[in-house]
């Protein structure tokens, strides 16, 4: 598959469901796309005609906020129509402003209150090792995030538990909404503190498919596994690329035709 | 007989792990005190230490609900509903899902830990979740139902858990159904609704009022949410005063429940024994009983003033 028009395909959801919507996260959700389309395209184990399979990998977006990118995933692999994106945020949609398992089919977490998703995936891994049938657990956090006290419990119990079916995702576009991560709560060296933590670590271009990939691909043993995934935020889009601006506001019309002719 | 409600909790547990397979257990460094030591030493393989990290213990006992396994979490019940309160609101009431809540340590009765380690809020902040059952046992027979019903029960249950010995007032015959109140005494003058440590207090209070003259009903109100309305509205027609009797705070918990069934109802006097909006502080939990006016003699006065 072409990865290039693929994302330029999924932005243009992205970007139409937002200003449908006239609310949402644009942001993260284009920062995460390569992420999202690795895991869906190429890596989970699921069934999109069979969405609730026991032996499915799981996917958990712990910044759920970012749901927009992942909507626009699940809808093209087929867990729902893509007319469906169009209702997002609305009182009758099954797509609701942070991730809902309950309403949205291939949603398999709730979350967007942060850093719970980490601790929710642990038990997730857990699980799947208690029921033997070989899922793998995928977790997508926010560099933002990582300041939340929970993240590292999670961490923790992760490597005390030697999850090894168990990969965190970090979505490190160096934006939260009061600024720079630098300027609101530094995190240093994030590589360093998971390896410290004790996960096998792995960095890589996040926005380059086949490098992603790669990374998901290698097996760990009696670790779990972590994977820095530098991102732009806004990626795509010109005027929207490391502006905190667009952490969590909708393009008007005007700014949607722009975005729409850069995406073309 | 007289035994720890805990203790019956996690000699349950134990015999559970036997019936049903699906069950796994979480503590968070305090399995000695929450006595979930009996699961651990039958099923080491099911149990899970989360460490000293009560957000977590919540979270990954959502995990493992989702993977279709009945996890009950256990500390005590000021950090597992306090600290972790919006990861069980977020992860466990809002989806709904699987997770016992089974906390110890519960009230003024935790002694001489102190103020910081009683927790008097805790039925309080889980009844305001949508989806949240609220068990409070008052005896080590009656724990054994409640830990068996939670376990049976599809969705998120809050298991308030005592830690002192206490006199059994229920037996082996006592039915108990989650939702459903227990009349331990009929009565037509004054009705008290107690849960917990307070029922037997309750009993003896009846049994005075009674030799005196006053023909006094006491209901086991196990379940606090969801309450049994019936119960409590039947009593509400027939009797002149109702008093609750909670080791809890008079504000959000059983005696609140109570107040906002009958409101608006008839001229029903009615008076609550609680804690009075104060924290515990460190003492022999009867002296500590004493004080904060959860006694025989408290109900009695409450009971005799509103008649």
């Amino acid at each position: 598959m072409d990865y290039i028009e693929k994302g330029k395909e999924l932005r243009r959801d992205i970007i139409k469901m937002l200003h449908i919507a006239k609310s949402g996260h644009p942001g993260g959700s284009l920062s995460e796309l390569e992420i999202l389309i690795a895991l869906y395209y190429e890596v989970m184990n699921i069934d999109p005609k069979n969405p609730t399979k026991e032996d499915r990998d799981l996917f958990v977006l712990s910044k759920g906020h970012a749901c927009p990118g992942l909507y626009a995933v699940l809808a093209d692999v087929g867990y729902f129509p893509k007319d469906d994106l169009w209702t997002l945020r609305k009182a009758e949609s099954k797509l609701q402003g942070h991730p809902d398992s309950h309403k949205t089919l291939g949603i398999d977490v709730n979350s967007g209150s942060l850093g719970q998703g980490a601790s929710v995936a642990v038990g997730l891994a857990i699980g799947a090792k208690r029921k033997g049938l070989g899922q793998k657990v995928y977790c997508l956090l926010g560099d933002g995030e990582c300041q939340e006290g929970l993240v590292w419990e999670a961490a923790m119990a992760a490597s005390h538990y030697k999850l090894d079916n168990l990969t965190f995702i970090l979505d490190n576009n160096g934006l939260q909404i009061d600024g720079r991560n630098d300027e609101v709560m530094s995190l240093l060296n994030i590589k360093d503190k998971f390896s410290a933590f004790g996960f096998k670590t792995f960095e890589v271009d996040g926005h380059n498919v086949s490098e992603i990939v790669k990374a998901l691909k290698e097996n760990v043993y009696n670790q779990p596994k972590f994977i820095l995934a530098h991102t732009v935020k806004g990626k795509g889009i010109s005027f929207m690329e490391n502006n905190v601006g667009w952490h969590g506001k909708a393009p008007n019309d005007e700014e949607y035709e722009l975005a729409m002719k850069e995406l073309m | 007989m007289s035994k720890a409600i805990r203790v019956a909790y996690g000699e349950t547990l134990a015999k559970l792990g036997h019936e049903n397979d699906k069950i796994v257990v979480l503590d968070a460094d305090l399995s000695g005190a929450t006595q979930t030591k009996f699961f651990k030493k039958e099923f080491p393989d099911r149990f899970y230490n989360i460490g000293i990290a009560e957000e977590n213990l919540m979270g990954v006992a959502a995990g493992l609900a989702y993977q279709g396994f009945i996890p009950f979490a256990s500390t005590f019940a000021v950090f597992g509903t306090g600290r972790a309160f919006e990861i069980i609101r977020n992860q466990i009431a809002y989806v709904n899902l699987n997770v016992k809540l089974a906390l110890t340590h519960s009230g003024i009765s935790v002694g001489e830990d102190g103020g910081s380690h009683q927790s008097i809020e805790d039925i309080a902040l889980m009844r305001s979740l949508p989806n949240m059952t609220i068990v409070v046992p008052c005896d080590a027979i009656e724990t054994e139902k409640a830990v068996r019903a939670a376990a049976n029960f599809a969705g998120p249950v809050y298991l308030r858990l005592a830690r002192p010995a206490v006199d059994d007032v229920t037996s082996d015959n006592t039915e108990f159904k989650i939702g459903k109140a227990n009349v331990l005494k009929d009565g037509n003058d004054a009705c008290i609704i107690a849960c917990g440590l307070m029922v037997g207090k309750a009993l003896d209070a009846a049994k005075k009022l009674s030799e005196s003259g006053i023909d006094t009903a006491v209901i086991n109100m196990h379940t606090i949410k969801p309450l049994d309305k019936e119960t409590i509205l039947k009593y509400n027609s027939k009797c002149k005063v109702i008093v609750t009797a909670e080791e809890h705070t008079i504000i959000g918990g059983l005696g609140s429940a109570v107040a906002e069934t009958i409101a608006g109802t008839n001229g029903t006097k009615f008076a609550m024994v609680g804690i009075e909006d104060k924290f515990g502080h460190s003492g022999n939990p009867d002296k500590l009983f004493e004080e904060y006016g959860l006694t025989t003699d408290n109900i009695i006065k409450k009971v005799k003033e509103n008649l």
